[in-house]
């Protein structure tokens, strides 16, 4: 049997701190936002006050295309607490304009992800005011077994 | 290394013990089993509390040093593996003379429809994602089976192996539970895949202990004394903040990813030791998820990266192998009894390998035993080799 992940509501969250509001601000308007360093032009998330690339506090907020491959992932069964839905699958997407997220992705089969896949960003709220940027194929999704 | 110039030639692991470990300790708490363990180590050690002038517990050491009112005494900070290496370090720099290195968890995993309180992330953005270690561990294996093909089946070699020395032990809270064929750990259900319930650490409760001195007391003691050959650590960054990649790697050349986090720390444990690889008799290697154990092996140096899944699969690693590992059943089956007891059981086992005093699954002759602590997970590997030569 395959199941086709979607998003969770009423999942646990922690609180939205000075330093990422601007990151969550632009979930809830639909942007996938992360910090780019003015001076070496290093792509920062998850959101800094110090450049990881050469510890500059110039740091600008810009709005990412969404777009990006799945590096690895993993589908859950065994859920953290019972407040998820299984299966999940919890994934790290590299996004095209060079920094890395945890996500889960949506919008796909468990069985088809794999290694590569292009995927965009996919918000949708989950209870309260929370808007969390999900992840789905970019193209049309595999089909199971392919 | 010069004769005499070991950091740790002046101490001497005198004394180690587990309480007894099980699902749970009823009328526990983590206070009253790590006071157990302190108890049942000086006792090893031929000591009491009135020796004890150090105590490592993690955040339990201000107030065991207050409570079992050892006072004024060295305080610990460190955690795992570390705080031997820095019970050692404070021994021989003549801080203290007699260091308790203690830990034990009871009574906190109440809430079972959740996964332990210790796997389970707070950070805002790992959260809302439902990781928790089965599943920031899974990413690092996924990330190997693409890269090297390693697949399901030599994961469960590794967890048939340590799961059957569990089978055999005794004190294992999972004795009798086998014996396992890799055919069982694929058959058992599906938790973070590749992980099935079989390839991930149980849950427990316990308490265990050492106790270093000074080594011109050793002659004095009732056990021949154990040395600390040499240990180090690596760290990537905090644990279960940020995506745990295979590659993320620090600013240096040619330094080792998370995928091989452990791999500096361990050449640095044998170069202290002056030892090489072929020297290990049995490794304590840590084991939270089947997957661990073979990405030990290749960050380690036991074989080279990308080798692991053969390597354990062609028998290496079985008690009649030629790398012996997680002797007692670690914490797939022997005890996983919160963060930090788990970390200080590879080192206790080891210690007890090369005493010969096992009750079970004794390497013959055994002489250097290495314990890893930490995994890629995590973001973080310590390293200890121990020894009967002094160094």
């Amino acid at each position: 049997m395959t199941t086709v992940l979607a998003p969770q509501t009423g999942i646990p969250l922690n609180p939205v701190t000075p330093l990422s509001a601007p990151f969550w601000d632009g979930c809830a308007d639909g942007e996938l936002r992360y910090q780019r360093c003015t001076d070496c032009g290093t792509a920062n998330f998850t959101p800094t006050d110090l450049c990881r690339g050469c510890t500059s506090r110039g740091l600008e907020w810009r709005v990412s295309a969404g777009l990006g491959t799945v590096y690895s992932w993993t589908v859950v069964h065994r859920p953290v607490t019972p407040a998820f839905t299984t299966p999940y699958a919890v994934a790290i997407v590299d996004l095209d304009e060079g920094y890395r997220m945890l996500t889960n992705l949506i919008g796909i089969d468990a069985d088809a992800v794999r290694e590569g896949l292009r995927v965009r960003v996919d918000h949708h709220g989950v209870g309260g005011e929370r808007v969390l940027p999900y992840f789905r194929p970019q193209f049309a999704p595999p089909t199971t077994g392919d | 290394m010069a004769p005499g110039s070991h950091p740790y030639r002046g101490v001497a692991i005198a004394g180690v013990h587990n309480t007894a470990q099980a699902r749970a300790l009823p009328g526990h708490t983590s206070l009253s089993i790590t006071v157990d363990a302190v108890h049942g180590a000086l006792a090893d050690a031929g000591l009491t509390l009135d020796d004890v002038d150090g105590v490592s517990a993690a955040d339990l050491s201000a107030r065991l040093i207050h409570d079992l009112r050892v006072g004024p005494a060295w305080r610990g900070t460190q955690y795992g593996l570390g705080m031997i290496a820095e019970a050692a370090a404070a021994i021989a720099a003549g801080m203290c003379d007699v260091a308790v290195v203690a830990s034990g968890e009871a009574g906190v995993y109440t809430e079972r429809a959740a996964t332990a309180p210790w796997t389970r992330p707070e950070n805002e953005f790992v959260i809302p994602w439902g990781l928790f270690t089965a599943a920031e561990f899974a990413l690092i294996a996924r990330r190997h089976m693409i890269e090297y093909g390693t697949t399901e089946d030599q994961l469960a070699v590794v967890a048939a192996t340590i799961r059957n020395n569990g089978h055999v032990n005794p004190d294992a809270v999972y004795h009798g539970r086998g014996p396992y064929t890799p055919a069982d750990i694929r058959a058992s259900r599906p938790i973070a895949d590749p992980f099935r319930l079989l390839d991930c650490a149980i849950t427990s409760e316990g308490g265990c202990a050492l106790v270093l001195t000074a080594a011109d007391r050793a002659p004095d003691l009732p056990h021949a004394p154990v040395y600390l050959l040499g240990m180090a650590s690596d760290c990537l960054g905090p644990a279960y903040q940020h995506p745990p990649a295979y590659d993320l790697a620090g600013r240096r050349a040619g330094q080792p990813s998370a995928g091989l986090v452990g791999q500096r720390a361990a050449d640095r444990a044998f170069r202290t030791a002056g030892l090489s690889r072929a020297d290990v008799d049995v490794l304590e290697l840590y084991d939270p998820f089947s997957f661990e154990v073979i990405r030990q092996l290749e960050a380690f140096g036991f074989c080279a990266p990308g080798e692991g899944g053969p390597f354990v699969a062609d028998g290496h690693i079985a008690p009649d192998g030629n790398h012996p590992v997680t002797t007692d059943g670690g914490l797939l089956s022997y005890s996983h009894a919160g963060s930090n007891p788990q970390m200080l059981q590879r080192a206790i086992r080891a210690v007890q390998q090369v005493r010969g005093t096992c009750a079970s699954t004794q390497i013959p002759g055994a002489r250097v035993a290495l314990a890893s602590a930490g995994g890629s997970g995590a973001l973080f590997s310590q390293v200890a080799l121990f020894g009967t030569e002094r160094p």
